[in-house]
């Protein structure tokens, strides 16, 4: 039990400090590293290479947008193997409604809840 | 060495001890995103399968993530740990509400509807296109084999 914690503890990190060096390194902005992130996790996805990362490290590759990625690829994987090619039309979306519908629903709630903070 | 050499010396130094404090911090804050995650996914597949289980976790850390850019509570984290909070779904759900909250002031149709996904809408464009694109691929892979 502990064991899988400390894999979802280094793998999720590992992750971030990719991004931590693109930041420092690079000139890419915040949204260029999350659409990156997304990419190449339908690529990896794509590729057969993501899903061993989900086996061995569960929510530290899930929980990273590159998982979000992952998540798209499988869909449509999924969605090819039983209905043909209009799968790759429905599989990304339908694999990963329930994650983009709550940040929809949420952001209206939040919007509606708080107030923008003046920059300081 | 000379005074100038010194200071470009310790300059290289600093900027390079920041930039491993900085990835050191990502390490942690992401680490600790992630542990989290897996603990609401042990705690709801008690209840339901691990289908739903994983969604639940995702919409968790989504609402979690929401409500602290809300509070202003994520500038603070972001601050801190960096990328340790942009790359797990938290930082893809603080862009969706920041943009929501920011744009309030013009109104709910043409700000907060219209602006919600002024950055995260960009993962959703590239990666469903790049999906679409793999599926395409895969369907003519699997009449070839």
């Amino acid at each position: 039990m502990l064991i899988d914690y400390i894999k979802v503890f280094i793998v999720g990190g590992l992750f971030c400090v990719i991004a931590q060096l693109l930041i420092d390194k690079t000139k890419l902005t915040p949204a260029r590293i999350l659409v990156g992130y997304v990419c190449a996790g339908v690529i990896l996805g794509a590729l057969g290479i993501y899903k061993p990362i989900v086996e061995f490290a569960k929510a530290g590759a899930t929980v990273p947008l590159t998982g979000f990625g992952y998540l798209l690829a499988e869909g449509v994987k999924e969605q090819i193997e039983m209905n043909g090619l209009i799968g790759a039309l429905t599989g990304g979306l339908i694999a990963t409604s329930g994650g983009i519908a709550a940040a929809i629903f949420f952001g209206l709630l939040w919007s509606v809840i708080f107030k923008s903070k003046p920059l300081k | 060495m000379d005074i100038k050499e010194y200071k470009k010396y310790a300059e290289n130094r600093s900027k390079r001890t920041s930039s491993l404090k900085n990835c050191v911090l990502a390490f942690i804050g992401g680490g600790i995103i992630c542990v989290i995650g897996q603990v609401l996914f042990n705690l709801y597949s008690i209840f339901t399968i691990e289908e739903h289980a994983k969604l639940l976790t995702s919409a968790s850390l989504i609402f979690l993530a929401g409500l602290f850019t809300g509070i202003g509570w994520f500038d603070v984290l972001a601050k801190i740990f960096g990328g340790g909070t942009l790359v797990p779904i938290t930082g893809f759900a603080n862009a969706i509400a920041a943009a929501a909250i920011d744009n309030k002031k013009e109104g709910f149709i043409a700000g907060v509807g219209a602006k919600m996904f002024i950055i995260a809408g960009s993962v959703i464009v590239y990666g469903v296109s790049f999906s679409i694109l793999y599926g395409v691929a895969y369907y003519f892979y699997l009449l070839l084999i």
